[in-house]
């Protein structure tokens, strides 16, 4: 192993994605206690699209912990794909799969005369 | 793609040396655990959301079920606790990479002293997870099921939630708990609920003022609307649905088991399922932090004694903090899952 080239501190960058994540758990918690109607009332796809902000800020946090806390953007090419293209889509599918499924049941309990709720 | 095989040439037949992707063995060996440890969550929070979807009339609100904050009794905090055990959790991520990156620069003291910080860090993290099921085991107002397994929580005329404590009648309570030593030497039962569903009967009839809240969810659609059921004005739209007086009292005929707080086979929040995801998935996380609060232990006392000094790298530190950030990154989705959505 060859420790000739000397590391730099990116103490800075640890303390910008520190704030980026805070920012959004704040953001985050503001939204989940004042539920904005215009965003809780109207839904896309089957969910409402405070949800889906919810999601897609989980994720842009995920995005920074992965990349810089992990350090995935100082890895090869070749291992951030493999680490991250199974998982997401390994991930994706199974979501697909359930949640689809899932909803399908839900009519089935609505709409026969099967009690449901037991 | 760096580290793809060369068959040509015959000398070189595999591009990725002794570190396929550039990563070292151990490194890369975590990242497996990660990823199939990723999917092993992924599995659980999908079942999680399977279950949801199921029963999506009848979940329980999140905000209404952790109002909780220390020191603060009585005052609904939703959220507020859960947004600070991911600030620690995000925090002692922060030290955890701070302290790898002391360990780029061979600085022994600073290493230590971060990994310190990360250790307390996940000590504060677990213990607040323990106070939230606390909490949430206890229960704070108390529920009726009835003979059809649906589940009434109570509200007054304004539609602010009451606990059974508040109304439950005096009436003796003729049920003894059955021991052991009371029975038949194998026979016994759990802890009896502390009231009867006779008292909460009664009780009930006595306050006139009190309503029945179902686990349904008002949507507010035509039929919701139209609906002689439910109490009007008490409805809003993604609340549960509050019911009339007669229709309580006609519910409250069924009553069949008093739940007070939560446990694997029942709770007083709504569907048995969500006091299931929670244990299990909150569970499953806080025992991964517990591990990696032991592992920690661990490499900071190495740190300490000078082993990495010695070898000339800090590797193993940042191993260790693959599998803490990872623990962090399963965090951000469980408080999103459970808490938000």
């Amino acid at each position: 192993m060859d420790h000739t080239h000397e590391h730099v501190s990116s103490t800075k960058r640890i303390w910008i994605v520190f704030a980026i994540l805070s920012v959004i758990t704040i953001v985050e918690v503001i939204f989940g206690i004042l539920k904005p109607a215009s965003l809780h009332m109207n839904n896309f796809l089957g969910m409402n699209l405070l949800n889906w902000l919810f999601i897609i800020l989980t994720i842009v946090k995920a995005y920074y912990i992965v990349w810089a806390f992990m350090h995935m953007e100082g890895e090869k090419a070749s291992l951030r794909w493999s680490v991250v293209s199974s998982a997401v889509f390994l991930i994706i599918y199974l979501l697909f799969i359930l949640l689809v499924e899932a909803d399908y049941i839900y009519e089935v309990f609505r709409t026969s005369t099967i009690k449901w709720n037991f | 793609m760096e580290a793809t095989t060369t068959v040509t040439g015959g000398e070189k037949i595999w591009g990725g040396g002794n570190d396929p992707m550039g990563a070292s063995y151990g490194k890369l060996m975590m990242w497996f655990f990660i990823v199939s440890d990723a999917l092993t969550f992924s599995g659980f929070l999908a079942a999680y959301g399977f279950s949801r979807f199921k029963f999506i009339e009848t979940w329980p609100l999140a905000d209404e079920v952790f109002t909780h904050f220390p020191f603060l009794h009585g005052v609904s905090a939703p959220m507020y606790y859960v947004a600070l055990m991911t600030f620690i959790l995000i925090f002692s991520s922060v030290t955890m990479v701070l302290a790898v990156d002391a360990g780029h620069q061979m600085k022994q003291g600073k290493v230590a002293f971060y990994m310190f910080l990360t250790i307390i860090g996940g000590l504060i993290f677990v213990g607040s997870q323990a106070w939230e099921w606390k909490n949430f085991i206890k229960g704070e107002y108390g529920a009726i099921e009835t003979k059809g397994g649906s589940l009434l929580q109570f509200v007054d005329n304004t539609g602010k939630r009451v606990a059974l404590a508040e109304f439950a009648s005096t009436t003796p309570q003729v049920r003894v708990r059955l021991e052991r030593g009371k029975g038949m030497w194998f026979m016994e039962e759990p802890t009896l609920p502390t009231y009867s569903v006779q008292q909460i009967q009664d009780g009930f009839k006595a306050h006139p003022e009190l309503l029945v809240r179902t686990e349904r969810i008002f949507q507010g659609t035509e039929a919701d609307l139209k609906d002689k059921r439910l109490q009007p004005g008490l409805n809003k739209i993604k609340h549960k649905e509050v019911l009339t007086r007669s229709e309580s009292e006609g519910m409250l005929n069924n009553a069949h088991y008093v739940v007070e707080g939560a446990n694997l086979t029942r709770n007083e929040y709504g569907s048995k399922l969500f006091a299931n995801f929670f244990f299990f998935i909150t569970g499953f996380h806080g025992f991964h932090v517990f591990s990696g609060v032991l592992i920690n232990i661990l490499i900071f006392f190495n740190v300490v004694l000078g082993t990495y000094q010695k070898r000339g790298s800090y590797e193993m530190v940042e191993k260790v903090g693959l599998y803490w950030h990872f623990v962090d990154l399963v965090w951000v989705f469980v408080f999103t899952f459970f808490y938000l959505v």
